[in-house]
């Protein structure tokens, strides 16, 4: 079985792993970061992404062996300490989910979507959010949230 | 999915080599074909060979007349190129309409290619463009390059390295993309230079092809109402849950006059 280490969420990890093994299975299962979701294990719904060397990717549909000597963040790596990311505390106070499945997908590909670009309109933002899926239909206020989480984080 | 051996050579001679080694191996460029198919069980390759550690085979550079652009370059990178976005717009606004944020940050100009999926973008512009594939033996013309659904001119072992874009006068693609997956139902990209105008249409049939007709009306009289009447058969276009021949055939000819008008 081949080794891989990698830094998740800022703490350097490493360890064996089998080649079929997906990142998202990786980060649940071995490491046991149950905030990624799997939902559709398609590359469709999105309720997977993390983010790779900084860039938001689905890790249902990508290799654990893949990220050896990356950098890979998820939801649980966004927050400092009991402070929330400016993206998450944005989606809390603009009510931006309902059951909350699809949220930590959201929130990863929000932060990498307004980085840079405290201004995004709400276009740009329902185009970025093409990849991810919410089943209760909440897009309303995501795209609310992920407005004001731009604004919060300053670019 | 089964386990497989993985191997990430650091050139495309070694990436040749572990391929020539393999009874059964396939490449792996961004992998959101590669991947999936994997996951379905509809391939089970014993040795997996990824190109994402090979140098010189990503990125754009500007050429004589033309912008080379590496195949494991992502859709994201070209569609955010300067380069690309100045002197070949369409191509740019291609790529960013390839499947969403995530998928355009792992896959690749050369996967998409090598994969020719009936419905994927990219070949459309490469036939319109008369681009060039050049892999890590020779060089193929767009047109010679996809041969028929899910296959191409390439060898077993061998790896596409880069493709080159000629510059053009005009060029534009339109699409109607399949909402779900956006995928092409049909895709058409014309492009006009010196030498006439060409017509490239996917996601319609098997393959990407040149519609001819509306090449030669074009070339009289390049408005999108010289596509008047010019009927497109649906005899050989594809039939599945999204749409139906005839649907096919009529959109390409309203994604036709769409590409005519954005060339401006």
């Amino acid at each position: 079985m081949p080794s891989i280490s990698l830094t998740l969420n800022g703490r350097s990890v490493s360890g064996e792993v089998e080649t079929k093994t997906l990142l998202v299975d990786y980060i649940r299962e071995n490491q046991k970061l149950t905030g990624t979701h799997v939902g559709c294990d398609t590359s469709q719904c999105g309720s997977c992404v993390v983010h790779v060397d900084g860039k938001s990717v689905k890790s249902c549909t990508m290799l654990a062996v893949q990220v050896d000597g990356s950098e890979v963040t998820t939801i649980e790596g966004l927050a400092t300490g009991e402070e929330l990311h400016p993206m998450q505390e944005a989606f809390r106070q603009n009510h931006g989910l309902q059951c909350g499945f699809c949220t930590p997908g959201m929130v990863m590909s929000a932060v990498d979507l307004v980085a840079g670009n405290p201004d995004i309109s709400e276009t740009e933002i329902r185009e970025g959010l093409e990849g991810n899926i919410c089943r209760c239909t909440g897009y309303h206020n995501i795209v609310k949230s992920v407005q004001a989480g731009a604004k919060a984080m300053g670019g | 999915m089964q386990n497989f051996d993985y191997h990430k050579p650091n050139s495309v001679d070694e990436a040749v080599a572990n391929m020539q080694a393999s009874d059964d191996g396939k490449f792996l460029a961004g992998g959101m074909t590669m991947l999936p198919t994997m996951k379905q069980g509809l391939a089970a390759p014993e040795d997996l060979i990824d190109l994402h550690g090979i140098d010189g085979i990503a990125g754009v550079a500007e050429g004589a007349d033309a912008i080379e652009i590496g195949a494991m370059t992502s859709h994201s990178v070209v569609a955010s190129s300067a380069l690309i976005q100045s002197d070949l717009p369409a191509l740019a606004a291609l790529a960013e309409s390839i499947g969403d944020r995530q998928v355009r940050a792992r896959g690749t100009l050369g996967g998409s290619i090598s994969n020719n999926d009936p419905a994927a973008d990219y070949p459309a512009a490469l036939v319109a463009l008369g681009a060039t594939v050049k892999t890590n033996t020779r060089e193929i013309p767009a047109e010679d390059f996809f041969v028929e659904m899910f296959e191409t001119a390439l060898a077993e072992d061998e790896i596409v390295t880069s493709v080159s874009f000629p510059l053009v006068e005009k060029a534009a693609y339109a699409k109607f993309p399949n909402p779900a997956s956006r995928y092409a139902m049909v895709g058409v990209f014309v492009a006009k230079n010196a030498d006439g105008v060409r017509v490239a249409v996917t996601g319609a049939g098997p393959s990407v092809f040149r519609a001819s007709a509306m090449e030669s009306a074009l070339d009289g009289d390049f408005s999108s109402s010289a596509l008047d009447g010019v009927a497109v058969s649906a005899d050989d276009l594809n039939s599945d849950i999204h749409a139906s021949p005839e649907y096919r055939a009529h959109l390409v000819g309203v994604m036709a006059k769409r590409a005519v008008d954005a060339c401006g």
